[in-house]
């Protein structure tokens, strides 16, 4: 039933299981943390926005680094889409945590309303490298609540916590997805750098009843809005996580994993 | 289609004020936690400001520091002296750093944690002599510095635990003898730092027996001055080539000194008649 929320939280904490192994046991299959590491002490992996603030800072770039840029575009852009929110970052537990109690609390309902725009975090990700340029350091990097995160499983956390709970309340109770669907700049760029990935949900509006239940669960309902029971497509968006959610919950198996190639947009079919 | 622009062009102002604001804030919060120079860094690190620039923080080093061989075990604990930095630490979020009075750096002739860097923020070109061979005796994590009120030597005690737990023994710390006019049968033996030896790896700073540690590792770029081309040490040949080519006249010019001399001490002044 919610076979792909079940893999996705063995994703996440096999990889920080597997740092936690290299910083106690010398373990040698994934080093480092997600801002940099290494697969079989070989192969290196680097966060893409990482590099691109430490380049605008005026850092000499080494070869590794590049290296572990270009491996990580390449499987985003072919396999991931915004999968390294949703199957990857550790920030994604808390949210889905609070995102599940906002919902059972019924906060929406009883609760008032905070807007943030979901452009937000594209602005976000522009303006911290214009910040990158004028301190002359990786400015996300001082207070990416993924850094904090991951380092504190990995290396300690001091009192990172704060940074984590305060995502934590802010998701609860004041913005509907506020750090993951709207202020991350790490995300704005894995949706740019997956927008035109291989691995998409893919509708069925023929089965769809309008029930909207994928729409509850969504953290990013906006790329839901234009498909469901109105056409037969995949979901273009491009801040679609790859999650699975609305596939789990769909009871018309109108919703599933597909292969999107370039030809595919001829099938679409528009209903009403 | 006017109202259509209208409303662009105040979103566009509406997201620039954002920014601004957001981004303003950030810089400061930046600003105020880059810079914390009294953080002690691995070996083979870069300057300061290049290694904030360079460090990717992904943790390495810490690894390597933490998985190596011959790890040493004090009291049931192993000895690990990198950290990362989290909120709360005296150093940016997420650099390495250790605490010298605590978990010196112990110095492994395979330097793991410089090799391990993926980026560069530590290098083998900052733990080189100046012949180019790579060695743990020539890093400069930082210097050491002793406060004769504080040091137990000074008081006439004979201590020497830095002397004796220096790595770079009678090259890092030498001890001087000296004559104890106070008593006038006794002596000093007065631990002397030479920082051209010094590694900064903390070995004396742990192994000080004051309360508070009376020899302390300070980074260099904190610590040392630089006389300049303007002095020469007396009598030392090699010297002498340092300020060979240094220009050797400078003009200073300050309010006073357009006018001679004389003339600054006679204006103003009432003569007698």
């Amino acid at each position: 039933m919610n076979k792909y929320l079940i893999l996705r939280r063995i994703t996440q904490l096999s990889i920080l299981f597997l740092y936690v192994g290299a910083n106690i046991w010398g373990w040698k299959i994934l080093e480092g943390n997600l801002s940099f590491s290494l697969i079989f002490d070989k192969i290196p992996l680097s966060d893409p926005y990482a590099v691109l603030q430490m380049f605008i800072a005026g850092a000499a770039i080494s070869v590794d680094m590049l290296i572990g840029v270009g491996i990580v575009l390449v499987f985003y852009a072919l396999i991931g889409g915004r999968a390294y929110c949703s199957w990857v970052c550790p920030v994604n537990m808390v949210t889905d945590l609070a995102a599940y109690l906002r919902r059972k609390l019924n906060i929406d309902k009883d609760g008032k309303r905070y807007i943030i725009s979901r452009k937000f975090r594209y602005w976000a990700f522009i303006t911290l490298l214009v910040v990158s340029f004028l301190t002359g350091v990786a400015a996300f990097e001082f207070f990416s609540p993924i850094g904090i995160l991951t380092r504190g499983v990995v290396f300690g956390i001091g009192f990172g916590w704060v940074f984590i709970l305060a995502i934590f309340l802010f998701d609860l109770f004041i913005v509907k997805n506020g750090w993951c669907g709207h202020m991350c700049p790490l995300g704005a760029m894995y949706s740019v750098i997956g927008s035109k990935s291989i691995i998409r949900v893919k509708h069925d509006a023929e089965a769809c009843t309008n029930c909207g239940e994928c729409k509850v669960v969504c953290p990013e309902k906006d790329v839901l809005n234009p498909v469901i029971n109105k056409k037969s497509d995949f979901i273009h968006g491009i801040e679609c996580t790859n999650c699975g959610r609305c596939i789990e919950v769909c009871n018309d198996n109108a919703l599933k994993f597909s292969i999107r190639l370039k030809g595919d947009k001829d099938e679409k079919i528009t209903i009403k | 289609m006017d109202k259509k622009r209208r409303s662009f062009l105040v979103g566009l102002a509406q997201a620039a004020a954002v920014s601004t604001v957001g981004g303003s804030l950030a810089a400061g919060f930046i600003e105020e936690n880059k810079d914390k120079p009294l953080t002690l860094r691995p070996p083979g690190a870069l300057d300061e400001k290049e290694f904030m620039k360079t460090c990717i923080r992904c943790g390495l080093c810490v690894d390597a520091c933490k998985t190596r061989e011959n790890i040493p075990v004090v009291d049931g604990d192993k000895k690990v002296t990198l950290a990362l930095a989290t909120p709360g630490d005296d150093a940016p979020l997420g650099t390495p750093f250790f605490i010298a009075r605590t978990n010196p750096c112990y110095m492994c002739e395979d330097i793991p944690c410089m090799y391990a860097c993926p980026t560069g923020a530590l290098t083998p070109d900052k733990c080189q002599n100046d012949k180019g061979e790579v060695a743990i005796d020539y890093a400069k994590m930082g210097v050491a510095i002793i406060d004769p009120s504080s040091c137990i030597a000074y008081w006439g005690l004979q201590c020497t635990a830095c002397y004796r737990a220096c790595p770079e023994l009678d090259k890092a710390i030498t001890i001087e003898w000296r004559r104890n006019k106070r008593t006038g049968k006794h002596a000093y033996r007065i631990p002397i730092v030479h920082e051209d030896a010094c590694t900064g790896c903390g070995m004396c700073e742990e192994a000080c027996v004051t309360e508070k540690a009376a020899i302390k590792i300070f980074p260099r770029e904190v610590v040392l001055g630089k006389a300049g081309d303007r002095y020469v040490k007396g009598w030392d040949a090699k010297d002498q080539t340092r300020v060979r080519n240094a220009s050797t006249t400078t003009t200073t010019k300050t309010g006073r000194s357009q006018k001679s001399a004389i003339d600054n001490l006679n204006e103003g002044i009432k003569w007698d008649e």
